[in-house]
This record gives structure tokens, C-alpha cells and sequence, in this order.
């Protein structure tokens, strides 16, 4: 019997990033038009293995899911050890440009969920020439705080534990119990720090609610699409958003929250599809 | 039965949840849990629950205290909550719900805690 491989491939992609070398890891598959998938905060790009293993996307998008330096298999730089890992607008938006130009895409389309959805719309802002499209996951301009983000590492907590066990209450209750877990497992083998560090990004320096009032769709379409069950980004606040970009294609799925391409893959595919075929069919 | 009432049968539905326990097995904590104006007082013990109190108690010290509404826990316990009504965290932010005391051992074994609340759900009103 012919092993049963799934079709995605890993690789190792060597590129500088603000002027220092990272060694990043990506998976891809299909052919057609780039589409850059983006983990949310302290995750890494199995996120998107369903997406990367669906013909009905792949026969038309070349999936490409990298896993953010410090991420997945995406290792930190040289001397991580002297330094406290912080994402910024600024180095997140790097490393995504980095990634695109260092694989020579051609106007691909990124999508990212979470601090990947408030990052694409920092793409809309300032570099909306560069895509064919973006989409924004549970993404809003700014979103008010839920908990204390100094839990997420400390000595006396189990970082992998208590990173799950928050974002657990983020994943819809109809969501299957196998792709629950496995979500949380990925919140589970997150290092020290690095889902904190995500949330600097998330909670200091990524403040866009003046900023959004900029983009122009006509430059380059954007959707976006929030769960219902996500109580981080509420459908409000990304509907409020929405409010402010004229031209934009806004979405609430049902029975969805925070992690839609891995909590509940086939729920999905139901809000991404059309998506998609309006990206594809667009010139 | 009134929501406290759902929450005084906890001793029956943890004792039946054995992976519950083997999760909770190295945690030893007293914390209280208010279901509306009711308190409850939880001794906890390698991940059982060797007591469990109903009322009001003079002087009864304890580690970390979750209260909610009646209103939040009826919605907490529905089989399939509605959004924001799903989590202990989605209680707090919408203001239904609050956290004081000693956190520690809340966030050391916050799976726990969440699964544990959550017992009642499973048992229709």
C-alpha cells in the first residue's frame, strides 16, 4: 500500500529580517495564485493544515503558512538568550514583507487570524499596492483586554498550561473536540514568553483605530471574517472596524471563535471558499 | 431548581468524572464560589472535592473566590452557551462574573477550574 502523504511540503527558507539572518519554516501547496497564511499569537502554521490539504483551494492558491521567528520551527535569532522577545507593528510587518519578497511572490494574497487579522489591516494601511488581497481572521482595529497578559510566564505557572487553558474558552462549543485540542495543544508547545511577546503587539503597539480610516479598498479588496464565539475580537469590534473602511466585505460566522481554520475546519471552509472565489475570479 | 441548587450536586458530578480528578491530583486549595448571592465553599484535595459547603460561613478563610450572577451561570450551564456566556473569561469581561483573592492557584491549574465550574452544564435544569 502507497504511504498515505499528505500534500503539503516544509521547508527552511533562510532570509534577513530588519537586517538580521532567521532561518524560517514554511509548508506549502498547491499552485495558482500566492496566498500567505498567518498563525495567530503563540501558535505556529499547523494552524492552516487543513487549508494547506484542500484541493478545492489548492488547485487554484499556492498555500504558504510560515511559522513567525521564535514560532513553530522557526528558530530565534542568534542570541535570543540575552533578549525578551517582543513582536512590534514594525518587525511583524518586516518579517511578513521579508517572507514575501525573500519567495519572489507576485502580489500574493495574506491572510492572518488574530494578531495575523490586526497585522493584515497594518498591511491595508501601509502596503496595500503590494497585494492582490487581504484577509483580516477575528481581526479588529483594537480590542479591550481580558485578562493580565504577566501569567503567561512566570516561574511558578506552567506557561503551556495556562496559554491553553486561556484561549480554550476562545473556541466555539460546537467546535469538534479533536481539532479543540489539537488547537490547544499548539498553545501547549509555545516557548517561554513567546505568546506573551505576541501580545505586545496585540496590546502596546498595535493600536490602529486612527489608522484604519485610511485604507482604500480600491487599492487592494479586504475582507473580513470573526466567529461569533470570539470574545477576545467580538464581532462588534470587528463590525466597528468595518465601519470605518468603505469597501470592505465583512463576515460573522456562526459557530466559530477565535481559531477558525484549525478549531473547526469544515465550518470554515463554508465562509472561506466564497472568499476565495472572488479573489480568484477578480483580475 | 435554582442555579445554586444545580451547583450543590458538584460532589456527585466530579466523584463521576475520574480524568477530572487525575487532572486535578496534585492540587490541594480552599477557594469559594458564589452562584448569585449564595456562597459555596470548595476544600479541594489531590483533585477531589472533600467538602463542599453551602452558606454563609463566619470567618472562613480561603484562597481565591469566583463570583457570578445567577443570570451568568444559568447561561454558563445552558448545553450549548450562547457567545459570551461560554467561558469564565467571557463572564468577567462582560462584567457578569469577578476573580479576587490569591490567583495563583486559579491560573496554576486553570483548565481545571474552567472544567470543574462547567460540571453543571451537564445536567439539565
Amino acid at each position: 500500500m502507497a504511504p498515505a502523504l499528505e500534500p503539503m511540503v516544509g521547508r527552511y527558507l533562510r532570509v534577513e529580517i530588519e537586517g538580521v539572518p532567521h532561518r524560517i519554516y514554511f509548508e506549502e501547496a498547491g499552485q495558482g495564485i500566492p496566498l500567505v497564511c498567518l498563525h495567530t499569537a503563540g501558535a505556529d502554521n499547523r494552524q492552516y493544515r487543513h487549508l494547506l490539504a484542500d484541493p478545492d483551494v489548492t488547485r487554484r492558491f499556492r498555500v504558504l503558512a510560515f511559522d513567525l521567528p521564535w514560532h513553530g520551527k522557526s528558530t530565534p535569532p542568534d542570541g535570543w538568550e540575552r533578549s525578551e522577545y517582543k513582536l512590534t507593528t514594525q518587525s511583524y510587518t518586516a518579517a511578513i514583507r521579508a517572507f514575501c519578497r525573500a519567495m519572489e511572490l507576485d502580489k500574493p494574497v495574506v491572510m492572518g487570524c488574530s494578531i495575523g487579522g490586526r497585522i493584515v489591516l497594518n498591511l491595508a494601511i501601509a502596503h496595500a499596492a503590494e497585494f492582490r488581497a487581504l484577509i483580516a481572521l477575528e481581526a479588529a482595529d483594537f480590542q479591550q483586554p481580558w485578562y493580565d497578559t504577566s501569567w503567561l510566564h512566570r516561574a511558578d505557572v506552567h506557561g503551556g498550561e495556562v496559554c491553553a487553558a486561556l484561549v480554550s474558552g476562545l473556541v466555539a462549543p460546537q467546535s469538534p473536540a479533536v481539532s479543540r485540542h489539537e488547537t490547544l495543544w499548539m498553545y501547549m508547545q509555545g516557548g517561554p514568553g513567546v505568546f506573551k511577546g505576541d501580545l505586545y503587539f496585540y496590546r502596546v503597539d498595535g493600536d490602529l483605530r486612527e489608522k484604519v480610516k485610511t485604507i482604500d479598498t480600491r487599492v487592494c479588496p479586504l475582507y473580513l471574517l470573526t466567529g461569533e464565539y470570539d470574545f477576545s475580537c467580538t464581532p462588534e469590534d470587528t463590525l466597528r472596524t468595518a465601519g470605518h473602511i468603505p469597501g470592505v466585505d465583512v463576515t460573522i460566522m456562526k459557530e466559530v471563535g477565535h481559531f477558525p481554520m484549525s478549531e473547526n475546519p469544515a465550518q470554515f471552509r463554508k465562509y472561506i471558499l466564497p472568499v476565495l472565489d472572488k479573489i480568484s475570479s477578480s483580475p | 431548581m435554582t442555579p445554586a441548587d444545580r451547583f450543590a450536586r458538584l460532589p456527585d458530578l466530579l466523584a463521576a468524572d475520574t480524568d477530572l480528578i487525575r487532572r486535578g491530583r496534585r492540587l490541594a486549595v480552599d477557594c469559594r464560589v458564589d452562584v448569585g448571592g449564595e456562597p459555596f465553599f470548595l476544600a479541594i484535595r489531590d483533585g477531589a472535592l472533600a467538602s463542599l459547603e453551602r452558606g454563609a460561613r463566619l470567618m472562613h478563610s480561603t484562597a481565591f473566590s469566583f463570583r457570578a450572577t445567577e443570570e451568568a451561570w444559568t447561561n454558563y450551564w445552558k448545553p450549548i452557551p450562547a457567545p459570551g456566556w461560554h467561558d469564565l473569561f467571557a463572564l468577567t469581561k462582560r462584567g457578569a462574573a469577578s476573580i479576587d483573592g490569591d490567583l495563583r492557584p486559579f491560573m496554576q491549574n486553570l483548565q481545571f477550574f474552567k472544567d470543574l465550574l462547567a460540571l453543571p452544564r451537564r445536567e439539565a435544569a
